[in-house]
């Protein structure tokens, strides 16, 4: 009973937080709203046995893109939204078009089940520690998207000197 | 440790795109810094491997299928290059950003040709789009380059993320993100889940955004109109034809058993492509924007042969996709050559002031047309003849019919080009670089539309 | 033992909401934030199937996930400054230069 009650309350707040993020008004409540969200998922992920994904969680989305988002809010000014224009106009297709999918999507996944085929069981990443199976597999099995992903965090640092720097005279 | 050799050519760009990012520093000569860039891409071209085989326990595989494909991106970087060197929308201060982010966008691609699984698929398509994200918004000081970056950013991580959600689903169906699982899964007659059906449909509309089909298109004229015309060039080859070589190794490959469940929708994207494309080109003043509908309706041709769900289906479109970077890449070069190139006034009397560049052009637009000896027929006869095979003619006679109606406005332009007399003299590039690029993709549509054995695949 | 749908249905539910507002929503600073949500179901689900799985892909493609996320968040937050220099909003009714 007691994992059920757990589920259910991060369900619910994850969907409620969620909610709350997407319909403010003034962005920075948005923003912060969205700090809960992010910690309740990370949570979640406590629930699922990844310690070591609830922590990258926290630190990536809580710590840098969410400052990210906050830093932009507060340098462009941008607290309030024009009332009159917050939504498109034809807004009530798209809804009913999202109650659509978000039924098919559930009376889909409403069976699904997997068996535990892998061999990661529970008492093994316990005993191992996640931090440390994780990281083995990633620098195993998964290196090379993970070199890969240096690339496209080097990106950005590009797309700063160029879009963002001051402008460079010869 | 051999398995790495099946790496070298993205180990080797990779590396010269470090170098040239670094010797940025000393270097600020655009010509100088393009020629390394144009070494590093024929170096690299050089080294694909001929050799097949797989890497990193099946998630990478280097087969004739991913190295035509990287031999593609090489040709299109190289070009890309040289229309950089010839523009001035591209500053000599941010040239060495401007390489570098071309050839990331390369890596990305040659990853996404050779991903045999849909994590590297995922990291490589993340890598080219974040790259021609940047590339779009490369003219900082202009409204309309900020604006498409941003649409095309938005619009791109949405489909991003809608692939994910597809990718989640076949985790959850066959417990594995390799496209071989997949495939085994599906052979193994798991063709009810319902699961299945959201999967492949999130799939199919994600590259649908990738590859720019109707109704997904939404961000591509903006894109195509708002970015540096070279930048333009390079976004209209290049990504697409690394989303069409993945969705091809996903759909033929992986579920290439269940043709029959992912068919329809993908017909109903060739018809909406196909009609989409060629009437709202129909309607465009500005060339740019009329070339950048132009290009939706090539990917509708082209899905004609993904659709054909079988390997004569995607040898079809890697002909096509040749030819078309060719001819696509010829036209955005005589556009960035004429000052106010987006302009249809601008082609006026081209035949009496340039008649170089106005033959050239008519080489291109009957190309895109698709009217022989040039090499554009070639590509549609391929897919055509493929898709007829499969059983497709209804739809090959609806692709021809719209065929003939982007006749009307490609053989427009050429009526302005020889027809009409120029009221004022709009002055023409006179950059070598630019003209060399336009005699050779000139010369290699007639090459390939006469001699089309050179690039017949198969 | 909470059944694996259950998590597969709360991801849904968090990416239909970030869609919707998505779709809906006019400011760019919103459209990320329901990019991100988006992302972060996807990243429920993974989880979650990997654990019922027991198995590690999920939570490295999850992680994959993070990286690219942030990537992209840092992109748009660039283009969205290049932007504010040459304009001062962040409506996409005001990107109205691109049009058809």
């Amino acid at each position: 009973m007691l994992p059920e009650f757990f589920f259910g309350y991060f369900a619910c707040a994850i969907l409620g937080l969620a909610m709350l993020t997407v319909t403010r008004k003034n962005l920075v409540h948005s923003v912060l709203w969205m700090l809960l969200l992010f910690l309740h998922i990370a949570c979640l992920y406590l629930f699922l046995n990844a310690e070591f994904l609830a922590v990258i969680q926290v630190i990536v989305y809580a710590g840098a893109i969410l400052v990210l988002f906050l830093f932009l809010v507060m340098l462009l000014n941008l607290r309030e939204e024009h009332e009159a224009r917050r939504f498109v106009k034809a807004w009530q297709g798209r809804l009913a078009v999202c109650i659509l999918l978000l039924t098919v999507i559930v009376i889909s996944v409403y069976k699904a089940a997997v068996q535990p085929t892998g061999g990661y069981s529970i008492t093994f990443i316990n005993e191992m520690g996640h931090t440390k199976v994780l990281g083995t597999v990633l620098f195993n099995q998964y290196v090379l998207p993970f070199l890969m992903t240096a690339l496209v965090l080097f990106v950005p640092m590009v797309a700063a000197i160029v879009l963002a720097m001051k402008e460079r005279k010869r | 440790m051999s398995e790495l050799r099946l790496l070298t050519p993205e180990i080797v760009l990779t590396v010269c795109m470090l170098g040239i990012f670094l010797s940025g520093l000393a270097i600020r000569s655009k010509g100088m810094l393009g020629l390394m860039t144009i070494a590093a891409a024929g170096v690299t071209a050089y080294l694909v491997p001929s050799a097949s085989g797989t890497a990193f326990e099946g998630m990478f595989v280097a087969d004739a299928y991913s190295s035509f494909f990287k031999l593609l991106f090489m040709l299109t970087l190289f070009l890309a290059v040289l229309l950089a060197i010839g523009s001035r929308t591209i500053r000599e201060e941010y040239a060495t950003e401007y390489y570098c982010l071309l050839m990331l966008a390369s890596i990305g691609m040659m990853f996404m040709a050779s991903a045999n699984d849909l994590i590297i698929l995922y990291v490589g398509l993340e890598l080219m789009s974040l790259s021609v994200y940047v590339l779009t918004g490369f003219q900082r000081e202009s409204r309309w380059s900020n604006e498409a970056a941003m649409k095309y950013l938005l619009l791109g991580t949405f489909a991003t993320a809608i692939l994910l959600f597809g990718i989640a689903m076949v985790y959850v169906l066959t417990g594995s993100t390799s496209i071989a699982a997949v495939a085994l899964y599906v052979m193994t007659g798991g063709n009810t889940d319902p699961v299945l059906g959201i999967a492949l449909l999130a799939i199919i509309i994600a590259f649908g955004f990738k590859i720019a089909a109707v109704p997904f298109h939404m961000w591509a004229p903006d894109a195509y109109q708002g970015a540096p015309t070279p930048v333009t060039a390079f976004m209209s080859v290049g990504p697409k034809a690394a989303a069409f070589a993945a969705f091809g190794r996903v759909l033929v490959e992986g579920f290439g058993a269940a043709w029959a469940e992912w068919a329809p929708a993908v017909t109903i994207l060739v018809v909406l492509t196909v009609a989409g494309g060629n009437l709202l080109a129909l309607r465009q003043d500005n060339v740019k924007r009329m070339f950048a509908y132009s290009s939706v309706a090539h990917a509708g041709y082209m899905l004609l042969g993904v659709l054909a769900g079988t390997i004569a289906g995607m040898q079809a479109v890697m002909t096509y996709l040749a030819i078309y970077a060719f001819m696509n890449m010829g036209v955005f070069t005589v556009m960035l050559m004429l000052e106010n190139g987006e302009e249809r006034s601008a082609y006026a009397g081209l035949a009496k002031r340039q008649p170089l560049l106005a033959g050239a052009m008519l080489i291109f637009l009957f190309s895109l047309t698709g009217i022989p000896p040039a090499g554009g027929f070639v590509g549609k006869l391929q897919v055509f003849l493929a898709a007829v095979d499969a059983g497709q003619t209804v739809l090959v006679v609806v692709a021809v019919i719209f065929s003939v109606v982007s006749a009307f406005y490609y053989l427009r332009l050429v009526g302005t080009m020889f027809m009409r007399e120029s009221e004022d003299s709009v002055s023409c590039s006179a950059s070598k670089t630019l003209l060399f690029a336009v005699i050779l993709t000139a010369f290699f549509v007639l090459l390939l539309g006469i001699f089309p054995s050179l690039v017949l695949v198969g | 033992m909470i059944p694996l749908s259950w998590y597969l249905m709360l991801g849904a539910g968090l990416f239909v909401i970030g869609m919707f507002t998505f779709l809906v929503r006019r400011n760019i600073i919103m459209m990320l934030i329901s990019l991100e949500l988006m992302l972060n179901a996807v990243n429920i689900m993974l989880i979650a199937t990997s654990h019922y799985m027991q198995d590690m892909r999920g939570q490295i493609l999850a992680f994959f996930v993070m990286a690219g996320a942030a990537a992209g968040v840092a992109i748009g937050l660039a283009i969205l400054i290049a932007a504010f220099r040459n304009r001062e909003s962040a409506n996409m009714d005001e990107f109205d230069l691109l049009k058809g």
